[in-house]
C-alpha cells in the first residue's frame, strides 16, 4: 500500500502519495505550474526549467517534474519572483534559435507560443542568437526544423520508452546540442525509425511536423500518446 | 552643398533614392531610379520546405500578400504535379480579385488622389489624405469604403486581411462559407457604384492634366500580361503575352514555365532591384511595363461586359495602345471594375461552394512556376526543390522590377519637362514623386499603410558634385 503524505502547495493542504512528483500532485489537484519538457507518460527529465518552484526550507529552486513529495513539504508555485524567473526562461528560449511564429507549422498550436502568451513576454529582453541550423527534410512523411526546437528531448523519450526504437539522442553540450537520429544520421536514413510519428505529436513546437501542412495547419495528438503509456500500465 | 529637408510624407511603398543628372548648362541629362533595401528573399529561403513558401515569401508584403501567396502556391502545385480542384480555382480567382480591388482602391485614393485632385502644385502641407478629407471628403469615403470591401472578403474567405495561411499548395484549406458569399454579394453592389462613380470622376477630371499625360512616362515600350486562350484580361490564370511599342503581339501563351526563354534580368551596379528585360530584344532596349495600363494594352479584351465598354471608352479616347504612364491610374479603376464583376460571376456559379479545395501530394516535380498578375502587375515566382522537397534555389520577379528601367526612364522625361537649373523646385520633386505613384511601385512590397518613408531626390553637377538634395 502506497504510503499518504499531507503537502501544502500555496497554502492550501493537499493529500498525495508517496512517489509522487510535486508537479503530478499539483496537477491532479488543478494547481497551475508551467511546463515544457515534462509530458505525461515519459520519464521526468527536469530539462525546460519551467517548472521550477520554491520549496520552504530549501534555499534553492527544484523542478516540481522531478521532485518527490513528503511529508509537510510545503511548495509556493507562484510567486513574483518565480513568475520574473519564467519569463526570463522563456525569453532565452525564444532567443536561442529562430523561433518565427508568423511562418510556423505550428502556430496557434504551439506550446512554447501558448507559454510565451501566458507569461506576458510581448518581446524579448536579450539578443538574439540567431544561429544557423539545418532543416531534416529526409523523411518522407516528417520534418524536422532545428530552428525551432527547444531541446525539450520529449521527442528522445517517446521513441525510447514508449515506442521501444530509440531513434533520438541529444548530441552535442551546451548551446551546441542538437537532436540527431541515429547517431546523426538523416531521419529518413535511419534503419531503426518505424515511422511511427509519436515523436512528431509529442513535439510542443513546430520543431517536428508532418509534412505538407502550411501555417497554423499542424495539430497534434499529444494526449493520444501520453494515452498508450496508462492503457500498457493497466494491462 | 546645399540640403533642403522636407519633411513629409511621399506616399510610395518603400524606399528609393532618385539621381538626377544635370550638364554644364544646368540641363538634365541623365536620372536613375535607385531602391535602397535589400530584402534578401531568395537566398535565406533555400534549405525550407516548399510548402512553407507560400507564407514565408508572402511576407515580402502587407499590401498584397495575397499576391505572393497565390504564386508561390502555383508554384508549389507545379512541384506536386496536381491539377488542383475546380472550387479552389475559383476560390484562389475570388481572394484575388478582392485583392485587386483593395489594392487599387488604396493606390489611387490613398496614394495618388492627393496628387490628383488637390494638384499637383497644391501646398504639399495638405497634399494628402487629410487634405482630401476637407476638399473631397464624399471621394475619401468612397476610397476608405472601396478599400474596406475588398479587405473584408478577404477576411470572409482567408480569416485575416493581411498574411493569410488560407491557400495552400494544392488548392486552399478551408470551402467557401455560404454565408460569406451571401453577405459578400449582398455588399457588392455600394463597391461597384463607387468604382463607377470614381470612373465618372476621373473621366471628367483627366483633361485638367495635359501636361502631365503628355510627359509622364509617356513613350513606347513594349508591354507584358497575362491573357487566356481567347486574348481576355485574366488576372489569376493565363499566359504571358508580349507586345511591341505599336501593340503588335511578339509572343502569346508563353507558359509560364517559359518565362526564362523571354525574360532576361540584368543586375544594376547602383540599385537592388534588377531589371527585366525582353529577352529577344536584350538589354536595354527590351524595356517593356507591366500593370494595369499594360494589361489593357496587353489584352483583346476585359470579358465582362461593363468592364468592356469602359475599356471601348477609353481606347476611343486614348488609342488602342497606350503609353503615357499617367494612364496607369485610369487603367487601374478600369481593373477594379473586372474584378468586381469577376468577383459577382465566381459568387453567381454554384460551384464556388464546392467541398473538394485541396489537393494532397508529394515532390512530384524538382522545378515549379508559377506566375499571376499582382495588382502592380505580372508576378513570377520560380523554385527548384531537391527530392526532399527542400528549396534549392528560388527566384522572384516582381511588379517593380519589371517597371524598373520604364520608371528610370519616366523619371528622366519628367524631370527634363519640369526640374530646372540647379535649384529643385517642390513642385519637380512631386511630379517626380507623382510618375513614380503612377506605377504604384512596391519597393519594399512590405509597408501595409501609408509609406512614412523618405525619397531623397539629388541634383548632380557633370562631375558628379551634389548640387541639391530633397528628401
Amino acid at each position: 500500500m502506497t504510503e499518504k503524505v499531507k503537502i501544502r502547495i500555496d497554502g492550501e493542504v493537499i493529500a498525495a502519495s508517496a512517489g509522487q512528483t510535486i508537479l503530478e500532485v499539483a496537477r491532479a489537484n488543478n494547481k497551475y505550474i508551467p511546463a515544457l519538457c515534462y509530458m505525461e507518460g515519459l520519464s521526468a527529465v527536469g530539462a525546460c526549467r519551467l517548472c521550477m518552484v520554491e520549496v520552504s526550507g530549501v534555499g534553492r529552486l527544484l523542478p516540481a517534474c522531478t521532485t518527490p513529495v513528503q511529508e509537510g513539504l510545503a511548495v509556493a508555485t507562484s510567486s513574483p519572483q518565480l513568475q520574473s524567473y519564467r519569463k526570463i526562461t522563456l525569453e532565452l528560449l525564444l532567443v536561442e534559435r529562430n523561433h518565427v511564429c508568423a511562418v510556423c507549422v505550428s502556430s496557434g498550436h504551439c506550446e512554447l507560443q501558448a507559454l510565451a502568451q501566458d507569461h506576458g513576454v510581448t518581446h524579448v529582453r536579450y539578443p538574439y542568437n540567431y544561429p544557423r541550423l539545418t532543416v531534416d527534410t529526409t523523411h518522407p512523411r516528417y520534418v524536422l526544423d532545428h530552428n525551432r526546437c527547444v531541446l525539450c528531448s520529449r521527442c528522445v523519450r517517446t521513441c525510447a520508452e514508449i515506442e521501444g526504437a530509440h531513434v533520438w539522442d541529444i548530441a552535442g553540450r551546451g548551446i551546441r546540442s542538437r537532436l540527431v537520429s541515429e547517431l546523426q544520421r538523416p531521419w529518413g536514413e535511419a534503419t531503426t525509425c518505424t515511422s511511427c510519428g509519436k515523436c512528431v505529436q509529442a513535439c510542443p513546437t513546430g520543431a517536428m511536423a508532418e509534412k505538407g501542412w502550411g501555417v497554423e495547419e499542424m495539430t497534434k495528438k499529444r494526449a493520444a500518446v501520453s494515452r498508450l503509456t496508462s492503457m500498457r500500465e493497466g494491462q | 552643398m546645399k540640403k533642403i529637408m522636407i519633411d513629409h510624407v511621399t506616399r510610395i511603398e518603400g524606399h528609393a533614392r532618385i539621381t538626377i543628372k544635370l550638364d554644364d548648362a544646368g540641363q538634365v541629362t541623365d536620372a536613375q531610379f535607385h531602391v535602397t533595401q535589400i530584402r534578401g528573399f531568395e537566398k535565406f529561403v533555400e534549405g525550407r520546405p516548399y510548402y512553407e513558401m507560400p507564407s514565408i515569401t508572402s511576407r515580402i508584403c502587407g499590401i498584397c500578400p495575397v499576391s505572393h501567396e497565390l504564386a508561390s502556391s502555383k508554384a508549389c502545385d507545379a512541384i506536386m504535379a496536381v491539377r488542383i480542384p475546380d472550387a479552389a480555382v475559383k476560390l484562389r480567382e475570388l481572394l484575388h480579385c478582392a485583392q485587386f480591388v483593395q489594392s487599387h482602391a488604396l493606390s489611387f485614393f490613398h496614394l495618388s488622389a492627393p496628387d490628383l485632385l488637390l494638384g499637383m502644385d497644391s501646398d504639399p502641407v495638405k497634399r494628402n489624405i487629410v487634405g482630401l478629407l476637407e476638399e473631397h471628403p464624399d471621394a475619401l469615403r468612397d476610397g476608405i469604403a472601396l478599400r474596406k470591401f475588398g479587405q473584408q472578403v478577404i477576411e470572409r474567405l482567408a480569416k485575416e486581411r493581411i498574411h493569410p495561411s488560407w491557400v495552400v499548395p494544392g488548392g486552399v484549406n478551408v470551402p467557401l462559407d455560404p454565408q460569406a458569399r451571401e453577405k459578400t454579394l449582398a455588399e457588392w453592389p455600394v463597391a461597384m457604384a463607387i468604382v463607377k462613380r470614381t470612373l465618372a470622376l476621373w473621366k471628367r477630371t483627366l483633361d485638367g492634366f495635359p501636361n502631365e499625360i503628355e510627359s509622364f512616362s509617356n513613350f513606347p515600350t513594349m508591354y507584358c500580361g497575362l491573357v487566356g486562350p481567347d486574348g481576355s484580361l485574366r488576372l489569376y490564370d493565363g499566359n504571358l503575352r508580349f507586345v511591341d511599342p505599336d501593340g503588335a503581339i511578339v509572343a502569346d501563351q508563353v507558359k509560364p514555365d517559359d518565362y526564362a526563354t523571354y525574360i532576361g534580368e540584368a543586375s544594376l551596379p547602383d540599385s537592388y532591384l534588377k531589371a527585366p528585360y525582353y529577352k529577344p530584344v536584350g538589354y536595354p532596349d527590351g524595356m517593356y511595363r507591366v500593370g494595369p495600363l499594360a494589361r489593357l494594352n496587353v489584352a483583346d479584351r476585359c470579358g465582362t461586359p461593363e468592364a468592356d465598354a469602359e475599356l471601348e471608352e477609353y481606347r476611343g479616347r486614348l488609342g488602342r495602345i497606350v503609353q503615357s504612364g499617367f494612364h496607369y491610374h485610369y487603367a487601374r479603376l478600369i481593373e477594379a471594375m473586372y474584378a468586381l464583376e469577376r468577383m459577382q460571376e465566381l459568387l453567381d456559379d454554384p460551384a464556388i461552394l464546392g467541398t473538394k479545395v485541396r489537393a494532397h501530394a508529394d515532390v512530384n516535380n524538382l522545378d515549379g512556376t508559377g506566375v499571376i498578375e499582382a495588382p502592380r502587375g505580372t508576378l513570377i515566382h520560380h523554385y527548384k526543390v531537391d527530392d526532399n522537397g527542400a528549396i534549392t534555389w528560388a527566384n522572384l520577379i516582381v511588379a517593380t522590377g519589371h517597371n524598373n528601367l520604364a520608371i528610370s526612364r519616366g523619371i528622366l522625361q519628367v524631370a527634363k519637362r519640369f526640374v530646372d537649373g540647379n535649384r529643385i523646385q517642390e513642385g519637380a520633386l512631386n511630379r517626380v514623386s507623382a510618375v513614380i505613384r503612377a506605377y504604384d511601385p512596391c519597393l519594399s512590397c512590405s509597408s501595409h499603410a501609408l509609406g512614412i518613408v523618405p525619397m531623397v531626390l539629388e541634383l548632380r553637377g557633370p562631375d558628379g558634385q551634389l548640387l541639391d538634395e530633397v528628401g
